[in-house]
């Protein structure tokens, strides 16, 4: 499977070519070879996902499939950073996602992006971006995926800051790159201490369940806990950054300054779920070393869940609602990871989290650029500038619909099989468990439809010119991506990607789900009530429940309470101390040495008079005494 | 008269010269110690030059009679001095150009 | 007379061609020819030393020279070269022609300008060829002299003040220096300066106890370390770019070089002993330079700041004493040294457009200068350690070497050190994002006109480095390892 090298090496000559020239194509070039190139590897990586899970089945199990691994940089004799392309099922399956939704957002900003200043600027960094996650998932080794795991935070970042004369863009690119970069800390220690122990940065060696790999861990415990577990939960620290896991998820809902479709990429589909990717290509050492780490994801991904889906309701700007419904679908992925057990039917939960990323980066990819058609119609991301668009936009309407319903985990969307799995396994957990993610899907059904009634129904709000349908290269990915969403409930993902890469029937467990699809159905139905027609009941209840209502919609004041620690605490009480402190303690002390010099010479300056007499009278005396002592003593 | 024939015989007693020399020195160091005009300052210079001259015509006269280095020594020396009194009083002259005063207390031009 | 004295030679034939030369262009083209031979001749030598390596010379030092110079004290011209400082030479010849391209219209006394930073450069190379205390300490004193002057006529601002204090800490440093030379001459009982034979011999502790601490501080002092780094700030920000560039860029490297090659490698056992004092004191530099640069609104203030940090790291991984964090050590130097040349290349060329360095003047200044924005840009994300340029290989490298170190201390301190990573993104974004994004400020601003031609040769070429270091690292770590391997086998023993 050689050819899988230019999956990786396409996007980057993409990013070289159209970074280098600048302004001097014409954006149409440059879109055009950017959608080629993704075009390219999206068919690559098709034939790499039919190849590997026709032909590489051993005795059940998947193998794993290494067609590149070159040394990099060299560390000590065992551990040295190779760059290599792993394929194993859930590489082989990211491969796809991502080239998928990375070629779709790539059409439709086509369209979407058409009369920007800087197009090709954005297709450069679309490619880098692309690079950077394909990277990351094939990563045969953990240092490999720390080195592209910095590249797409750097690509995050300037495709959130796109519009860079923009100060809200600009310090949400900011806000983003250090919040992640201060969870990369945490995974990069991470790193260094599971590397110490293991002398190794392979995941073939890590995750191959061999004890000796371990055996200087056993015992040795620091502060108390484990070091492995130390290790695994710092390297987690990592993926609940990028993942925007509570309490790192402040970047992501600012991160929707970036244009509409590099959300729909890079915010929902598949960045955000490096985290889950991370935990899930680690999940042997978690569910082996660390299952109480394993438990903590579980819980962190649940109340995250809950939370973000608590803001979800009460939002107004439509893409930040969007943004706080990936925050809790990826707590739900995480729950599914957290929850799991290892291999067969123990290990549903993993097997569930992956179908969810593979579904959920379908959908939300889906909705984010059925919003970016909205916006990019009616000029404005606020819910109470939209309403009744139904009439004027039939398709984004109708895809955005399924994907609610996908979401919402109605029957037969795709949303609904992933979403009813990470049930199951969540309520062999623990019941209450299973509860609480059935309470939060109903929350989801509840404010999703929320928006959707508030975009394509009510009351019609007046424009300054007709909203109308997006063009042909908008359109296309929009249908794409419902049919997608539409059938890919119906592929037997058991067979393909599992915690122990062996077959899997999934079975329907029923009671869950006609549970899950009773509550969302209510939820929608509650939706539909409040929000299909205008009506005064939904402004009631937030003055009923104002300060639930107002902490929600100021997401519970995490924001300023970081603005406090980094504004008050760092910057006026570190850093401004510590600059003081140089200029007026450690530089006065230099300047006082010099000072002191400058003093004392002034001082004796007077017996350096010049004049002669004086040094003649001096040198007389001198020689007088001299010669009585020569005398007399 | 009588005193150049009493020289040239060596018949007057050579602490009689040293003690001249020494007076005129002393006279020079004192000179040059507390005069406050660079006229004054040369002048006792040149008083102790003159000293030292003695001093060697004297010791040679009276140490080396067959020797003549003390007098050429003197000669050389009073060659040099009037050279140096040359500059000195050229240096001083513009001194008194430039600042209407010899005295050197006022020196302090250069000074920081 | 050995080939490598050429590196000596050169910038002083450069200097008789200034001489010679009596209009700007005739100035440039000496300057120009001279830093592109220097550039074409390390190159030559590295290819050179791969060549000889390659055919199984395993020698500590290659092509080694010794002339009796001053036989009564046992001075001795004596040259030669190791992994580590060719890698130091190449990076000399970048920055002198860097910094030739970037102080292309320097003004006034051209003449005067290129020819104390020749005397300056050959000052430089000369102490990374020596092999004898001696003629190392005399280099360096050659280039810190003309430090003064270049600071105090050519700068901006408090420039005498800097300049004065820039070259009395520095000489400050040089006394300890000067000392501990001395005293590792007559302790070891050598018969001979020559680093080499020094080695050989073995200096009693007791009298290392003295001579290291001196030896180390002295270099430290000019590796900006804690508490020695108030010259960096003020200094820098003073300097013209060019000097800048050579001062950050290679000038704060010959502290790091020597302590590795002169105080460590000579006692071994004073330096296990009292590495965690300089270790605290470096690990110090590392997270307090970071902090200070966040306060900073000056330009140069905060890459002066960031310098002291990363400085601080190369002191720090030195200290370490294994061969994979001296190896990042010695990457540091380099990533540090194109980083930070490039960044305050850039610095000079923003400022001589807006005639002011304080981001808070400044802004949107992306949108007139794209080309200096963007190059800007890329600084930055070298800076704080973006993979495939310079700055991540050097940093990672440290961290993972670092952290092999069996002693907790050590590995707690590591993690210290590690958390300057998030406080460079901080001082950097917020740096970029107050002055090349948003919108722009000052309506004189809107004329300004991007690069001309000889600054992108200055910009282009130092990025061109940092991306081939950053992006095919092994070209260089082998040849770096392999030459720290002496040194750490005198530690370890």
């Amino acid at each position: 499977m050689q050819y899988t090298l230019l999956i990786l090496v396409l996007p980057l000559l993409s990013f070289i070519v159209l970074g280098l020239v600048d302004s001097k194509w014409s954006p149409k070039v440059a879109g055009t070879i950017g959608t080629l190139v993704l075009g390219i590897i999206t068919a690559l990586s098709y034939l790499t996902a039919w190849e590997y899970f026709s032909m590489h089945q051993v005795a059940g199990v998947y193998e794993k499939v290494i067609p590149y691994n070159i040394e990099w940089l060299r560390f000590t004799e065992f551990l040295h950073i190779n760059l290599g392309i792993l394929l194993d099922p859930i590489s082989v399956m990211m491969l796809v996602v991502i080239t998928t939704v990375s070629f779709m957002v790539n059409i439709y900003s086509l369209g979407y992006m058409v009369n920007e200043k800087g197009f090709e600027r954005y297709y450069a960094f679309l490619s880098l971006f692309t690079f950077s996650m394909l990277g990351l998932v094939v990563a045969t080794n953990i240092f490999q995926m720390y080195i592209f795991w910095e590249l797409v935070g750097v690509s995050s970042y300037l495709l959130i800051g796109f519009y860079y004369t923009k100060p809200s863009a600009v310090a949400a690119a900011k806000k983003a790159f250090i919040v992640t970069r201060f969870a990369d800390l945490g995974f990069l220690i991470g790193i260094l201490v599971l590397s110490f122990y293991s002398k190794t940065f392979d995941f073939g060696i890590l995750t191959s369940g061999n004890p000796s790999v371990f055996a200087s861990t056993v015992g040795v415990s620091f502060m108390g806990v484990s070091v492995m577990s130390w290790a695994l939960g710092l390297i987690f620290i990592g993926g609940a950054g990028k993942s925007a896991m509570f309490p790192l998820q402040i970047w992501l809902p600012d991160a929707m300054e970036g244009p509409t479709p590099v959300s729909a990429l890079i915010h929902a589909a598949t960045m955000v779920v490096a985290g889950v990717y991370l935990v899930a290509r680690l999940f042997p050492l978690y569910i082996v070393y660390a299952p109480d780490v394993l438990h903590g994801i579980a819980y962190v991904g649940a109340f995250t869940s809950l939370f973000a889906a608590v803001i979800a309701v009460v939002q107004t700007d439509i893409k930040r609602v969007l943004a706080f419904s990936t925050i809790s679908q990826i707590g739900f992925m995480m729950v599914g990871l957290g929850v799991s057990g290892n291999g067969g039917h123990e290990g549903l939960g993993y097997m569930a989290s992956m179908f969810h990323l593979f579904t959920h980066a379908m959908f939300k990819a889906l909705l984010f650029l059925g919003a970016g058609s909205v916006i990019h119609a009616v000029h404005s991301n606020e819910m109470n500038h939209m309403g009744g668009l139904r009439k004027y936009m039939p398709i984004t309407n109708w895809t955005f619909l399924i994907a609610c319903l996908a979401i919402a985990g109605i029957p037969p969307f795709s949303g609904f099989f992933s979403k009813d799995e990470i049930l199951s396994a969540c309520y062999e957990f623990s019941p209450y468990m299973g509860v609480t993610m059935t309470i939060i899907a109903g929350l989801t059904a509840f404010y999703m439809f929320r928006l959707y009634f508030n975009i394509f129904w009510g009351k019609e709000h007046k424009h300054e010119h007709t909203p109308h349908e997006s063009g042909f290269a908008m359109a296309l990915p929009l249908v794409f991506l419902a049919t997608v969403t539409v059938f890919a409930g119906f592929i037997p993902f058991g067979h393909f990607v599992t915690s122990d890469r062996a077959n899997y029937n999934i079975e329907l467990d029923t009671v869950v789900a006609s549970i899950s699809v009773l509550v969302a159905a209510c939820s929608i139905a509650l939706a539909t009530i409040l929000y299909r027609k205008e009506s005064a009941v939904p402004k009631k209840l937030a003055t009923t429940f104002s300060g639930l209502h107002s902490a929600a919609s100021h997401r519970f004041y995490i924001d300023e309470v970081y603005l406090f620690i980094t504004k008050k605490i760092i910057f006026n009480n570190i850093s401004k101390p510590l600059a003081w402190f140089d200029r007026h303690v450690i530089d006065a002390s230099m300047n006082g040495m010099a000072g002191t010099t400058q003093w004392f010479s002034l001082k004796i300056k007077s017996f350096q008079s010049g004049q002669v007499q004086q040094y003649a009278y001096v040198f007389l005396l001198g020689t007088l005494a001299i010669a009585l002592m020569v005398i007399f003593i | 008269m009588e005193l150049i024939t009493n020289f040239l015989s060596g018949s007057v007693q050579i602490e009689a010269y040293l003690g001249l020399s020494l007076i005129m020195f002393f006279a020079g160091i004192y000179g040059f110690l507390s005069r406050k005009s660079l006229l004054m300052i040369l002048i006792s210079i040149e008083l102790m030059l003159n000293a030292a001259d003695i001093n060697f015509v004297v010791f040679n006269r009276y140490l080396y009679p067959g020797h003549l280095e003390g007098f050429y020594f003197t000669l050389f020396t009073i060659a040099i001095a009037a050279c140096e009194t040359a500059v000195a009083i050229a240096i001083i002259i513009n001194i008194y150009r430039n600042l209407n005063s010899v005295e050197v207390g006022n020196l302090d031009e250069m000074k920081e | 007379m050995n080939f490598l004295s050429l590196f000596v030679l050169i910038p002083a034939l450069m200097m008789m061609g200034l001489f010679l030369s009596n209009s700007r262009k005739q100035l440039l083209f000496f300057m120009t020819a001279g830093a592109s031979l220097l550039m074409i001749f390390s190159t030559v030598l590295t290819y050179m030393y791969f060549t000889e390596r390659a055919a199984g010379n395993a020698a500590t030092m290659l092509f080694t020279a010794d002339t009796v110079w001053y036989s009564a004290f046992n001075i001795h011209y004596s040259v030669g070269v190791d992994g580590i400082s060719v890698a130091m030479l190449i990076l000399t010849s970048i920055i002198v022609f860097t910094g030739v391209f970037a102080s292309w219209k320097i003004d006034p006394l051209p003449k005067e300008f290129f020819l104390w930073f020749c005397l300056l450069s050959s000052g430089v190379y000369g102490f990374f060829i020596s092999t004898d205390l001696f003629t190392m300490f005399m280099y360096y004193e050659i280039a810190l002299i003309p430090m003064y002057l270049l600071i105090g006529i050519w700068g901006t601002g408090k420039k005498e003040y800097a300049a004065m204090k820039l070259t009395l800490m520095l000489m400050g440093g040089s006394a300890l220096l000067l000392v501990g030379i001395l005293g590792i001459y007559y302790a070891s009982g050598a018969t001979t300066m020559n680093i080499l034979e020094i080695a050989k011999l073995h200096i009693p502790i007791e009298m290392q106890y003295y001579f290291f601490p001196l030896t180390f501080t002295g270099f430290g002092v000019l590796g900006a370390m804690f508490p020695f780094h108030t010259w960096s700030p003020d200094g820098h920000a003073s300097a013209p770019t060019a000097v800048s560039m050579l001062h950050a860029g290679v000038l704060m490297k010959l502290g790091g070089y020597g302590c590795f090659r002169v105080a460590m490698y000579l006692m071994p056992q004073a330096a296990h002993e009292l590495a965690w004092i300089f270790l605290i004191l470096t690990g110090i530099s590392v997270v307090y330079g970071a902090f200070s640069a966040i306060h900073q609104t000056d330009l140069k203030y905060i890459n002066a700041y960031s310098s002291v940090s990363h400085c601080g790291l190369v002191l720090f991984a030195i200290l370490m004493m294994n061969e994979t964090s001296a190896t990042g050590a010695i990457l540091q130097m380099l990533s540090h040294g194109l980083t930070t040349a490039l960044f305050f290349a850039l610095i000079g060329m923003i400022y001589g457009r807006t005639h002011t360095r304080l981001i808070t003047e400044m802004g949107g200044l992306m949108k007139v200068l794209p080309f200096l924005g963007v190059c800007f840009v890329i600084a930055g994300l070298g800076s704080l350690g973006l993979p495939s340029l310079s700055g991540f290989v050097a940093e990672m490298t440290i961290f993972v070497g670092s952290f092999q170190h069996t002693d907790l201390f050590h590995r707690v301190l590591t993690v210290l050190a590690c958390s300057s990573i998030v406080i460079t993104a901080v001082y950097i974004l917020r740096m970029v994002g107050k002055f090349l994004l948003g919108k722009i400020q000052d309506p004189h601003h809107e004329h300004l006109t991007d690069a001309t031609w000889f600054e992108r040769i200055s910009v282009v070429t130092l990025i061109f480095f940092m991306f081939a270091l950053g992006s095919a690292p092994f070209w260089i770590t082998n040849m770096i390892h392999e030459s720290v391997l002496p040194v750490i086998g005198q530690l370890v023993k």
